[in-house]
């Protein structure tokens, strides 16, 4: 929104105060201004009021006239102009030699022949408004040579606040607000503002008016006839094109004019065209032109203003064209009302149409507001229109009242919200420059809310420190710690296992943290051959390709796999989010944290590959628990999994994840010569499952004994059997065992196992560890495992 | 003195000079020293000599035994050295300018940006909480003091989904459940909250280089008796200097957001300018960063906080934002690109 400083300047005195500093100032005390503020008219010097005494044809040019004018010196000069409304008799803005518009500064010019000693300017060149189709007439009363600039308002300093941050103010939408919080801020008087008195009116008959619909709050409306002016006057369209508005009509340009100052839109309608008012919604849809000349739809939803049972205009966004004030309109009805925020909210977003009205009801207008801005309606009309007769008395419904607000607090209260001292004169002179009243009674406060601040913003305790504290300055606070006493900070486990794994994954493995998103892409999944799994779905996709939640981030980062394939021949990637199951039982969503990892090659087997991973998983699990992890065969639940060597992975006795190779037909969809394998596990119950901590064993200090055995392992029997065969044989003295080497031809899969034996108390004998590895080699036999007999 | 002895100095000092490597020189050591040598020889021949000849003789072949050992050990220091030397000339020089191997993962930016920020955090006594995605309206809107008809609501804005819940939008939805989990204690013991929570959010809005439907944000809260404004100002002038590593002035702007008030809009004095004004600020020498503000009383009442008795602040840092302006990062979308192209460069960075 555009503000004029001029028009502030209307209600508040701020003469000697270094206006730009000020406009700073609002914007770090009530709403945020843009950064260019722009300084207009500032350009533009030496244009007086001349008058016309000749034209001419220009023998050379259909579009040029020779002109000689009259800028009051008492000496004629000659003009050459290309503007089509040039006349004998008529008073424009004369540029004279000398003078300034913008970078160009006035100097005898040829113009096809002839010299021209000045230019004639039209409005827009002044930059006082959009129209080019000619120079600017200019009313006869205006002695010649006048500078324009002290007839019209041709300086100003604009600026523009940020709609969004007025959004919780619906005060601020009017020039009068504003210039309430420049007075606040400066410390000076808010001039009341110059109303009609309706009173005088009120033996006239009332217009015919109803409320029909609780939407509609208030509608104050009177009836104006013989009104014939047609065109405001220039400072009236001045301030509108500054403020980003154009001149239409004088009565049309008049309510904006009313609803930039007070922020009370208003709307004229020809009064041949509404007699009956009523406001109502309609049971069943229909198409209505508005004054734009758009046929909208209108549902049953939406709050119509109507003459009888035909709609007129759409409450609160934008009047119909068939009652628009047109050229020949003599009388109006002047609507000034008060609807539903809220509803004009909803209509505008289902009409997608937001206009300047609508903009400013649906924050919730005060109520209050309608009758003193006809009030200045009339004022304004009959100061500019000097006949005009008002023939209704004002009529009224007030359908709903806010209930006003008064709050009670005291200085302590003040004291420790804001953390420094305010003293109570400042707070009093500040609410009250606000329009607040304030009864202060032994460091007790009790404030009356003025209307304009009750309808939403302030209606409570805290609402008040604002006041008190952005008037006052925040850049002015002393700045202070808190006296709170400090506690050491815990942190949970899921958030300490999560860091170190991500530590671990990228210090140790080499692997890359990405992130994804937490819905399946269904036609990305498709080309990798996977469905898209049935799981909740969002109510409101905007993309049917992303409306499905994913139940894990395996398929995503199979997804990632396939677009990084020009990264590197091998590489891996991992990511910690958030996967959703179903819903539970009281139709809340299942959501889990979980680890993903995906490793791709196109380099390293598909059996090292695999291993690998294994090798990952198992170091997160002994650094982070102390725990090894184990695995169990799984069946394949989802399509991209390979039948074989998919694995649970179990920690303690839970089973937290998976782990696979990916199946042959999505592996060759992602690339022909890769190999894939994943794991994916659940974060919360890794984290929940207690660190096993580190248990020292004190170094033998007698020699340990080595023992290697050679086996020749049949195919169906795995490590985890042959564990088995020693696990219960140690008798304490057994300390370490490790695959020092490992044969494999088609038909022989051999490994050599070395046996570290010591003990704390002794040195062993012989004898005592034979009997182990007799037992040991006993329960071998009994699995098929035999000691290859190497002289054979 | 006998022949013997000094033919077998002359022999000793001769060979010892023709003599270039160890092995050699051991074997010489034997030949005169050993059991079997030749000096050892000469004792060995002393008892055919009369008893008075022994003495001198016997003298004599000491002092030559004595000479040998000093000349040996001395050729043997000679050797060793020079051996040294060779073994140090034999060493070729390596090219260490040679690229280096160090194979790396990466971290994704957000988690490298969000540790930083965590650690100030903890450092000033802040717990870091985890929360979930999807959440209900009551913890996303209700709780929050977001009014039924609030346009954070509308449906353009929020993804919802089929069975009523939603996709959290801003990371205030788990404000009030930290209220929940921390307020007895503040209220039986009196330990403040200090908690932040950092999360991913989702906007239902269509992307480009500037927007993104998900992105991080980090919430922060801290709630006591005579938590204040100044207080709140002290904590983020505190804690942004600590982010951006530079002495930081803030500044607050009103701003509203239903679940503070007074709210705030938090502008940082500019980090290319400083102030100053420059193009980056749109020379105003300030960049608006966050929204913050003292907790709104219905929040605090919601959370089972009574607002007479206590206040708190809250503020609301966009992580993907501090990513963005940390590593110039210019297209948001690149941070969920899963493209390692541009994310494997993000390598440790405390």
């Amino acid at each position: 929104m555009f503000l004029s400083m001029n028009w502030i300047e209307d209600f508040v005195d701020l003469s000697g105060i270094d206006k730009v500093e000020l406009i700073h100032r609002f914007s770090l005390s009530t709403a945020e201004v843009e950064n260019e503020i722009f300084f207009k008219g500032k350009d533009i010097s030496g244009i007086v009021v001349a008058e016309i005494k000749s034209v001419e044809e220009h023998p050379k040019s259909k579009k040029l006239h020779l002109l000689k004018v009259d800028t009051g010196s008492g000496e004629l000069t000659d003009v050459v102009c290309g503007a089509p409304n040039v006349r004998v008799g008529m008073k424009t803005a004369f540029a004279q030699l000398g003078a300034k518009i913008g970078e160009i500064t006035i100097a005898p010019r040829e113009l096809a022949g002839y010299t021209s000693y000045g230019m004639c300017c039209g409005e827009s060149e002044i930059g006082i408004s959009d129209d080019n189709s000619g120079i600017m007439e200019i009313t006869d009363d205006v002695p010649l040579g006048t500078d324009i600039k002290s007839i019209y308002d041709v300086e100003d300093i604009i600026f523009e606040v940020d709609n969004k941050s007025l959004t919780n103010r619906p005060d601020l939408w009017g020039h009068y607000g504003i210039a309430r919080e420049f007075a606040a801020l400066a410390g000076r008087e808010l001039k009341p503002l110059e109303c009609t008195e309706l009173s005088v009116y009120d033996n006239l008959p009332d217009v015919d008016m109803k409320i029909e619909d609780k939407l509609c709050k208030r509608y104050s409306t009177i009836k104006v006839e013989n009104i014939s002016r047609n065109i405001s006057p220039v400072n009236i369209r001045i301030r509108l094109y500054y403020c980003g508005m154009r001149a239409i009509n004088f009565l049309a340009d008049l309510t904006n004019y009313l609803m930039l100052e007070m922020g009370q839109p208003m709307h004229a309608f020809d009064s041949r065209k509404v007699e009956k008012i009523r406001i109502k919604r309609f049971d069943a849809p229909f198409t209505f032109k508005t004054l734009d000349g758009v046929d909208r739809n209108i549902d049953e939803n939406t709050l119509m203003i109507c003459n009888g049972n035909t709609p007129v205009a759409i409450a609160g966004i934008m009047g119909g064209l068939d009652s628009e004030i047109v050229e020949d309109t003599t009388t109006l009805t002047l609507e000034s009302a008060n609807f539903d925020a809220v509803s004009i909210r909803k209509s505008t977003v289902r009409l997608s149409h937001r206009t300047d009205a609508s903009m400013r009801y649906e924050k919730s207008l005060d109520p209050e507001m309608t009758i003193p801005a006809i009030g200045r309606f009339l004022f304004l009309l009959q100061k500019y229109d000097s006949g005009v007769k008002v023939v209704s008395r004002l009529t009224d419904e007030y359908a709903e009242k806010f209930p006003p607000v008064t709050l009670n607090f005291d200085q302590d209260f003040v004291d420790r919200y804001t953390g420094i001292k305010i003293d109570c004169d400042t707070i009093v002179n500040t609410l009250e420059g606000l329009g607040f009243k304030v009864a202060l009674d032994n460091g007790n406060y009790t404030v009356d809310v003025p209307s304009w601040r009750i309808t939403k913003d302030v209606t409570m305790n805290a609402d008040i420190i604002e006041e008190i504290t952005r008037i006052y300055g925040y850049d002015n606070f002393e700045v202070n710690t808190t006296l709170s006493p400090l506690y050491p900070v815990r942190m949970t486990a899921v958030k300490t296992n999560e860091e170190k794994i991500k530590d671990i994954l990228v210090k140790k493995f080499n692997l890359h943290e990405l992130h994804s998103y937490v819905w399946a892409y269904n036609d990305e999944l498709k080309e990798l051959g996977i469905e898209t799994e049935n799981n909740i779905k969002l109510a409101n996709a905007t993309n049917p390709n992303i409306e499905t939640l994913r139940n894990s981030i395996i398929p995503t980062q199979l997804c990632q796999v396939k677009s990084n394939l020009s990264y590197a021949p091998e590489f891996g990637i991992f990511e910690i989010g958030r996967v959703v199951n179903g819903v539970d039982e009281n139709n809340l969503c299942i959501e889990n944290k979980k680890l993903a990892i995906t490793l791709f090659s196109k380099t390293t087997n598909i059996k090292e590959l695999y291993f690998r991973l294994r090798d990952i998983l198992s170091f997160l699990s002994l650094d982070l628990k102390h725990t090894e992890l184990t695995f169990s065969t799984a069946e394949p639940t989802h399509s991209y999994e390979h039948p074989v060597n998919l694995n649970k992975i179990i920690l303690g006795s839970k089973e937290i994840g998976i782990m696979g190779i990916v199946h042959p037909v999505v592996n060759k969809n992602i690339d022909k010569k890769g190999n894939v394998v994943f794991a994916e596990l659940d974060v919360d119950m890794f984290a929940e499952s207690a660190d096993k901590g580190i248990t020292y064993n004190e170094p033998s200090k007698y020699p340990s004994m080595e023992y290697d055995l050679s086996l020749d392992i049949p195919a169906e029997i795995f490590y985890s059997d042959l564990k088995k065969c020693w696990d219960d044989e140690g008798k304490d003295i057994l300390r370490n065992v490790s695959v020092i080497d490992t044969y494999d031809t088609e038909t022989i899969h051999r490994i050599t196992i070395r046996f570290e034996f010591s003990s704390n108390e002794r040195t062993l004998s012989s004898a005592e560890v034979q009997e182990i590895i007799d037992n040991i080699t006993a329960n071998l036999s009994k699995i098929n495992v035999t000691i290859p007999n190497y002289s054979s | 003195m006998d022949d013997k002895i000094l033919k077998l100095k002359e022999e000793i000092e001769n060979k010892l000079s023709d003599t270039v490597d160890l092995s050699e020189l051991d074997k010489l050591r034997v030949s005169y020293l050993g059991k079997k040598g030749s000096i050892t020889a000469l004792l060995k021949g002393m008892k055919e000599l009369a008893a008075e000849q022994k003495k001198a003789f016997g003298a004599d072949v000491n002092k030559l035994k004595e000479f040998a050992a000093a000349k040996i050990e001395e050729k043997n220091n000679e050797l060793k050295k020079k051996q040294v030397e060779l073994e140090i000339k034999a060493m070729p020089k390596f090219d260490i300018s040679s690229p280096a191997k160090c194979a790396c993962g990466s971290y994704h930016p957000i988690t490298l940006v969000q540790r930083q920020c965590e650690t100030i955090f903890k450092s000033m006594g802040f717990t870091v909480e985890d929360y979930s995605e999807v959440v209900t309206d009551y913890e996303c809107f209700e709780s929050l003091n977001i009014p039924k008809h609030h346009p954070a609501r509308d449906m353009q804005d929020t993804y919802y989904l089929e069975n009523g819940q939603l996709l959290k939008s801003q990371t205030s939805a788990a404000q009030n459940a930290i209220l929940r989990k921390y307020g007895p204690e503040l209220i039986k013991n009196g330990t403040p909250i200090r908690a932040i929570f950092p999360g991913r959010c989702f906007r239902n809005e269509a992307t480009d280089a500037c927007h993104e439907n998900t992105f991080f944000q980090m919430e922060g809260v801290m709630v006591d008796k005579n938590i204040s404004i100044s207080n709140l100002i002290y904590f983020m002038k505190t804690m942004l200097s600590e982010v951006f590593r530079k002495d930081i002035n803030v500044r607050l702007r009103p701003g509203f957001f239903p679940f503070v008030e007074p709210g705030f809009e938090l502008d940082i004095s500019c980090l290319i300018c400083g102030g100053e004004g420059c193009p980056s600020c749109k020379h105003s020498g300030w960049l608006e960063l966050c929204p913050c503000g003292m907790i709104h009383p219905n929040v605090l009442r919601e959370g089972g906080i009574d607002p007479d008795e206590y206040t708190g602040f809250a503020f609301g840092l966009g992580l993907t934002r501090l990513a963005m302006m940390k590593y110039e990062i210019k297209d948001i979308r690149d941070l969920n690109s899963g493209s390692l192209k541009a994310l494997s460069q993000f390598t440790d960075d405390e």
